[in-house]
């Protein structure tokens, strides 16, 4: 029963991907980097934000690892990195699909005690 | 009618995890699935060729409880705690030490109910020893062969764009 991999990762990195995740401009900086990448100017486009406002967004992400520059000296675009994000993902998803199966019978359980309680209705 | 409320689970401060989850049930039905043998083996983990042939609580304060799963193909896995606070139907605090450790040290797990309209809220505190052992606990020997994470980047993208722009 080997435990294998999230667990084995980085837990200060975990850290800060979750508190790189926490901010809603942050989350949709990363949204628009899933389509491709971009220089800062382009991703401060959508917001009503100024481009010092969204570097500092920038280099919260950065160094949590989610994003990174790209070779274009002149524009400098951002690019995602994927990896940290599905480590952050994949390590609460399966943790909650566990217990979302465990609450759903549990829910079966409890539907049965509050049928048995009903008068007029059989219990078995 | 069948209510699955959203589970939702949260990383808290460094070494702790929060579920909290709405069942459609007063309280001391919750409460009781989740401390009455006959009930908790009918959900605690039963799934996958897993069940539960030893389930084992004495509910009071200072009580022990003892568990063990048995798999289909064999395999065993058994945990033990004590129950340190019971407040009979909204709270119950136990310690919880599995037999052959997939985290390292012993957590503490605290479970509020709390009803309202007919509906119980259930708020789990799992706090652990380390940031190490709460990070390792995700990894249940019970849940195995998980990935998927990429799809769940796409929904958590997803998420964060229309939270954002609610058009693009």
């Amino acid at each position: 029963m080997q435990p294998s991999g999230y667990g084995r990762r980085n837990p200060d990195r975990l850290d800060a991907t979750f508190a790189a995740l926490a901010d809603p401009t942050r989350r949709a900086i990363l949204a628009r980097l899933a389509t491709g990448e971009a220089s800062v100017m382009e991703l401060a486009a959508p917001f009503d934000m100024s481009q010092p406002a969204i570097s500092k967004h920038l280099k919260v992400l950065e160094r949590a690892g989610l994003v990174s520059r790209g070779r274009d000296a002149q524009r400098r675009p951002r690019r995602l990195e994927p990896r940290p994000l599905a480590e952050a993902t994949g390590w609460l998803e399966a943790y909650r699909r566990l217990w979302e199966g465990n609450f759903a019978r549990l829910d079966a359980v409890l539907e049965e005690l509050k049928a048995a309680k009903k008068p007029g209705r059989s219990k078995r | 009618m069948k209510n699955s409320g959203a589970l939702k689970v949260t990383a808290q401060s460094d070494r702790e995890i929060v579920m909290t989850r709405v069942f459609d049930a007063p309280r001391n039905l919750v409460f009781d699935a989740y401390t009455k043998p006959e009930l908790l083996k009918r959900w605690l983990g039963v799934f996958g060729g897993w069940s539960m042939p030893v389930c084992e609580v004495d509910l009071r304060v200072g009580g022990k409880y003892r568990w063990v799963w048995r798999n289909t193909d064999g395999r065993e896995m058994g945990v033990r705690g004590v129950y340190r606070e019971v407040v009979r139907p909204e709270r119950l605090v136990n310690t919880e030490k599995f037999d052959d450790p997939w985290y390292p040290g012993e957590s503490l797990i605290t479970a509020t109910f709390v009803e309202q309209g007919g509906k119980t809220t259930l708020t789990a505190i799992m706090r652990y020893e380390s940031t190490e052992a709460r990070d390792a606990v995700i990894n249940s020997p019970m849940e195995s062969g998980v990935a998927k994470s990429y799809d769940k980047l796409a929904e958590l993208l997803a998420s964060g764009e229309s939270q954002r722009n609610e058009r693009t």
